[in-house]
């Protein structure tokens, strides 16, 4: 006990620092709205925004279309994400080195299509990018592929 | 038959609806470079590799089920999403005279390109990386390719591009395109990327 609790208080503090500096790191300008139809809206720390095209996304925002809607986005690395109507897809987790292209990109489909080509970030490590569905997850190698999650 | 087993009847499907949970198919697409591509399904403890174009998996409370999609299907299911997918990013080099900022006769025929490749997007973002060959000492070549950056910056700014689509960034001599010792005078290193997105 004596001897586990500083171990965990020096855990919790390495945490709380990691986090501190991804926050640092998270990204403001992670990727951009190229294509938009119908309605697109983007939820950003609790904000509602117009999906316009030309939009500067941030990490965590979350894009969601309507019954007509579609949106296509081009992220840092090139990755490129693709949703259809009906769908909530969260930028979760986007970290990029342009120059190094080491990196780590999460996002997750809630709900409708997806439709997905990876970037570099995939291209380096074929860990380093995931989509999650409710009941999965999806590594990405090199790779195009579509996803639905229909409720 | 009482309206109470037709409720315990009605409860039962909607409990089967539940348990069906949210259905979720992926399907791996041909890969346009003709790379060997695979996308690995993980849930919980088993998973499932898709490896062979149009390689479907559908995901259940029950677990995953492989299927073979096709062409007709997919653009069925996912042709909104499909129609919605950005254009590739466009990559392009110009090339520049030994020691100076100033782009070759040849490269100059290369901005028409780049300029065709921005017309088609509705809203374009520019990235331009400059490099250099190995003469000289670092400073003086980070200098200079950050120099050939912000020239090509310019000349796209003459033909209408916003300054503020435009990221330059300078590499020196960090990044050859062709390997070589220090102090060599390679033509192909004396370069500026262009990545149009």
């Amino acid at each position: 006990m004596t001897t586990m609790l500083p171990r965990r208080l020096g855990r919790v503090l390495f945490v709380a620092a990691a986090s501190l500096g991804l926050c640092h790191v998270a990204q403001a300008d992670v990727g951009q709205i190229k294509v938009a139809s119908g309605q697109v809206s983007v939820e950003r720390k609790g904000q509602s925004l117009p999906g316009r095209v030309g939009l500067v996304l941030e990490a965590d925002d979350v894009l969601r279309t309507g019954a007509d809607g579609s949106v296509g986005i081009t992220m840092r690395d090139n990755s490129l994400l693709s949703a259809g109507p009906n769908s909530i897809l969260s930028l979760e987790h986007f970290e990029f080195d342009p120059t190094t292209s080491d990196g780590r990109f999460d996002a997750r489909l809630r709900r409708g299509t997806l439709a997905v080509v990876s970037g570099r970030i995939a291209k380096k490590s074929p860990q380093a990018m995931t989509v999650r569905t409710p009941s999965a997850v999806l590594g990405v190698r090199g790779t195009e592929f579509v996803v639905s999650v229909d409720e | 038959m009482s309206r109470l087993a037709r409720a315990a009847g009605l409860f039962v499907a909607t409990l089967l609806v539940a348990c069906a949970g949210p259905k979720e198919t992926i399907v791996l697409l041909p890969n346009a470079a003709g790379q060997e591509t695979a996308v690995t399904v993980t849930q919980g403890e088993r998973q499932v590799v898709l490896s062979q174009p149009y390689a479907g998996a559908r995901l259940s409370r029950s677990g995953a089920e492989a299927f073979p999609s096709n062409v007709q299907q997919v653009q069925t299911q996912y042709g909104a999403a499909l129609a919605a997918q950005p254009l590739p990013p466009a990559q392009f080099t110009l090339f520049f005279v030994e020691g100076k900022d100033e782009f070759t006769d040849e490269s100059k025929r290369v901005v028409d390109t780049v300029f065709a490749e921005i017309a088609k997007r509705p809203v374009v973002d520019v990235i331009v990386i400059g490099h250099t060959d190995t003469v000289g000492n670092d400073a003086l070549n980070d200098a200079l390719s950050r120099q050939r950056a912000d020239v090509v910056r310019a000349a796209f700014a003459a033909r209408g591009l916003a300054a503020d689509k435009v990221v330059t960034i300078g590499r020196g001599k960090r990044e050859l395109a062709v390997p070589t010792g220090d102090g060599v005078a390679e033509p192909r290193n004396r370069r500026v990327e262009i990545l149009v997105r």
